[in-house]
């Protein structure tokens, strides 16, 4: 006779668990890395799978070296944070340099600090900022897309953003990227970058499906791009030949993967909802600081990573007011 | 709309169950521990005869309630007995002796209702009347609130947002007319003029049958959207009028008296029939009971009674809980008994509960999106594990409800609103050292 389990209540609880959360998420990137695939073929399947796999073998180890069992590794999120990786590397990568990627992901910026949930930055965009620091040509270099193409291809096309700002440095203004022709990155044609930014659309179809499975909020991608897009926009008025039209920012460079997939991780972001705003809102200014004004011509890992360090000022400041107590402004001055 | 909430599967499967009588139990242990506040202190000894109403154990101070004997019978003890919070609370245990005679109430009634407030506010303190819902607040107590705190409305909870109950459901269908007797009774006691039945919107039969009364100047049926915790007090307010209770505060703080509409159906039995509360409708559920329904059961019926006279379960129960899913207390064994609060009896079997693993928290947020109260679960839950009890009054612990959405949606299922109870009993337990 087995006896009745005394357990607190609730005794119901939802379906949802981390690994739901982090398998739709791997859901919702495939449209994106589809294309990634179809314009850098196998080249893209390698760095996705040295990828992938070196972050679940650093995982692996990891959770060796600290005397837990292997039960994390089917949470998906070395998967995810080695998905995301391949996404943020040109399809040209070197094995070695991905796999230094995957010791900076998993070793350096989550296991060290106590694996999921304890992590400050995001993983992934820590590896790339070290690697894009460390190993600036590999970085930088960008096979031309084509049809599937199985091997690589040794001409290189730059990204529309560096093209920008490679013309601002030597002639003033923007040059030719005033009349780019705007489909192409939308869809995701003919134009050089990481496997995760040649689609604007495919992540945006990605990012909507979490949003309608209730994965993410509409916070943080919303504000951030809203944010880009007024910026821009605000420049380009201003002066259409220094400055690219925001819609053109909204659709080249890593801005729709960063927004959807990068900002909206679960550790490294606030939880409240005034929280996230506050948070795509700082994304969104640093990302179009340093793309007009900064070295650099993409500017969103580093947004997302400064954002990451303010977040727990953040969720400190935008407690929301508990029910019952009294309103911002009756609370001061009682 | 109040604020947060979750929205579970509401697994209403026993909303067509008539309510049914279930027979007398060979043995009824009257616990003495039936309500919030005092327990009952017992009046008869070993040996007396008892009549059916006759009171058995009276009030021990103003937050108490009387007890009385559900029917006929011997006094065969005054022993601990298991009781449904886990512990050995003392109960007066009666063996009925099939007759089923009772005192005469109706003497002491007040049919025509010419006796006035005052005097039907010590009838219904008189009559053990607690609140029925589940928390089990003497009644009487509620419905005297102090002078400087004006009541201009009455709410009657027909929320009953726990998944599986429908006791109250069913109430609501089958005997509207006392319900609302007790209602306008209530709103005479308070000195109130407005009236709200509040009902969810998955019990549209209930809302019909409600707004088909004839309801007087004053009184009106609301619709509410479906979302647990709404059929708690201070949600349930705030959903119908705005007003927030302040936190620490009381529903009165705002105006408001809130009554399960079981209650004040009750409240109209001991003033119209003079009757006491000895008798309750719950809701027999879960997947392992061979005859689910709504039972009219006899306070201090074993557990055990009510499910042998349904027909059993389907196999051995892996969960039993008393009360609903969400907020239900699980039991050991169904040794307990039917207390005045006891809404529900659910019968679950191993394959019904997905199998736990708590893990650290992600930072989803979805536990503040789901606190009812905007609080931080997941922060007032790191700080109990990690023993940082000193921080907890400044994420206002206390005003947590202890409704359990937070645990509801963590996807590292973790067990935050256990935690948050631990704390609020470290904090007390600092205060009286």
């Amino acid at each position: 006779m087995t006896s009745p389990v005394l357990t607190p209540s609730p005794h119901l609880r939802s379906s949802q668990t981390i690994e739901t959360a982090m398998y739709t998420v791997l859901l919702a990137l495939l449209p994106g890395t589809a294309v990634g695939v179809y314009f850098f073929g196998l080249n893209a399947i390698r760095v996705i799978a040295i990828s992938v796999i070196g972050c679940l073998v650093f995982e692996a180890l990891a959770l060796k070296m600290r005397g837990r069992d292997f039960e994390a590794l089917k949470d998906g999120s070395a998967v995810l944070t080695g998905l995301l990786l391949a996404m943020n590397l040109p399809s040209s990568s070197p094995g070695w340099m991905i796999l230094i990627g995957a010791v900076v992901a998993i070793l350096l910026s989550k296991q060290v600090y106590g694996g999921l949930g304890y992590n400050p930055f995001n993983p992934a965009l820590v590896a790339r900022v070290f690697l894009l620091i460390s190993f600036p040509v590999a970085m930088t270099s960008w096979p031309e897309p084509k049809v599937f193409p199985l091997a690589l291809d040794t001409v290189t096309k730059a990204t529309p953003l560096g093209e920008m700002k490679t013309n601002l440095l030597l002639t003033g203004t923007i040059g030719d990227i005033a009349n780019y022709n705007l489909m192409d990155p939308l869809l995701g044609r003919m134009m050089g970058g990481c496997l995760g930014e040649i689609s604007a659309l495919a992540l945006v179809a990605g990012g909507g499906f979490l949003i309608w499975r209730g994965i993410i909020t509409w916070h943080i991608p919303v504000t951030y791009i809203a944010t880009v897009f007024a910026m821009t926009g605000a420049y380009w008025l201003i002066n259409p030949q220094k400055y690219a039209s925001p819609v053109f920012h909204l659709v080249t460079g890593g801005l729709m993967l960063g927004a959807f997939f990068m900002a909206t991780d679960y550790v490294t972001t606030p939880v409240t909802n005034k929280g996230m705003i506050l948070f795509g809102v700082g994304c969104g200014l640093i990302t179009v600081f340093i793309r007009l004004f900064g070295g650099y011509p993409e500017g969103v890992s580093f947004a997302i990573l400064l954002m990451n360090a303010a977040t727990p000022i953040i969720d400190r400041y935008t407690r929301p007011r508990v029910f019952g107590t009294l309103k911002g402004k009756e609370a001061r001055t009682q | 709309m109040f604020v947060g909430g979750v929205h579970p599967h509401d697994h209403k499967d026993t909303r067509e169950a008539g309510i049914q009588e279930l027979p007398l139990p060979g043995e009824i242990r009257l616990s003495l521990s039936q309500h919030i506040g005092a327990p009952a202190k017992p009046i008869v000894s070993a040996g007396d005869r008892v009549l059916k109403y006759q009171v058995v154990a009276e009030a021990s101070g103003y937050v108490s309630a009387p007890i009385h004997s559900p029917t006929s019978g011997t006094v065969k003890a005054i022993e601990p007995s298991i009781h449904t919070t886990g512990r050995f609370i003392p109960a007066v245990v009666i063996e009925p002796d099939g007759e089923d005679e009772a005192l005469d109430t109706l003497s002491n009634a007040d049919p025509e209702l010419t006796k006035g407030p005052e005097a039907w506010k010590k009838m219904v303190g008189e009559a053990g009347i607690v609140g029925m819902g589940g928390a089990a607040f003497p009644t009487h107590v509620k419905l005297n609130p102090p002078e400087d705190k004006p009541i201009d409305m009455v709410v009657a909870n027909g929320v009953e947002c726990e998944p599986f109950l429908t006791a109250d459901h069913r109430l609501m269908l089958e005997d509207p007319e006392s319900i609302l007797s007790g209602l306008r009774l209530a709103l005479r006691m308070v000195g109130a003029e407005k009236a709200v039945v509040g009902i969810e919107a998955n019990k549209p039969d209930a809302v019909d049958r409600m707004r088909s009364m004839d309801l007087p100047e004053g009184f009106e049926v609301s619709v509410l959207p479906v979302m647990y915790p709404q059929g708690a007090e201070k949600q349930l307010i705030y959903a119908l009028t705005g007003r927030e209770v302040p936190s620490g505060g009381l529903p009165m703080d705002v105006g408001v008296v809130v009554q399960n509409v079981g209650t004040l159906a009750a409240i109209h039995e001991a003033i119209t029939l003079g009757r006491p509360f000895v008798e309750r409708v719950m809701t027999l559920g879960g997947t392992l009971s061979k005859g689910p329904g709504n039972y009219r059961v006899a306070v201090g019926t074993p557990l055990s009674h009510i499910v042998e006279n349904t027909g059993g379960m389907t196999g051995p129960a892996a969960r039993i809980i008393n009360g609903g899913p969400m907020m239900g207390t699980a039991l050991a064994s169904l040794e307990s008994t039917v207390t005045k609060g006891t809404s529900g009896l659910l019968l679950f079997g191993p394959g019904d509960f997905r199998e736990l693993k708590s893990r650290a928290c992600i930072r989803c947020g979805a536990c503040v999106r789901g606190c009812p109260a905007s609080l931080m679960p997941h922060t007032l839950g790191a700080m109990v594990e990690w023993d940082l009890f000193d921080g907890l009054p400044e994420f206002h612990i206390n005003d947590c409800i202890e409704c359990g959405c937070c645990t509801y949606v963590c996807p590292a299922d973790r067990n935050l609103v256990q935690w948050i109870r631990q704390g609020k009993a470290e904090l007390v337990a600092r205060n009286r050292s």
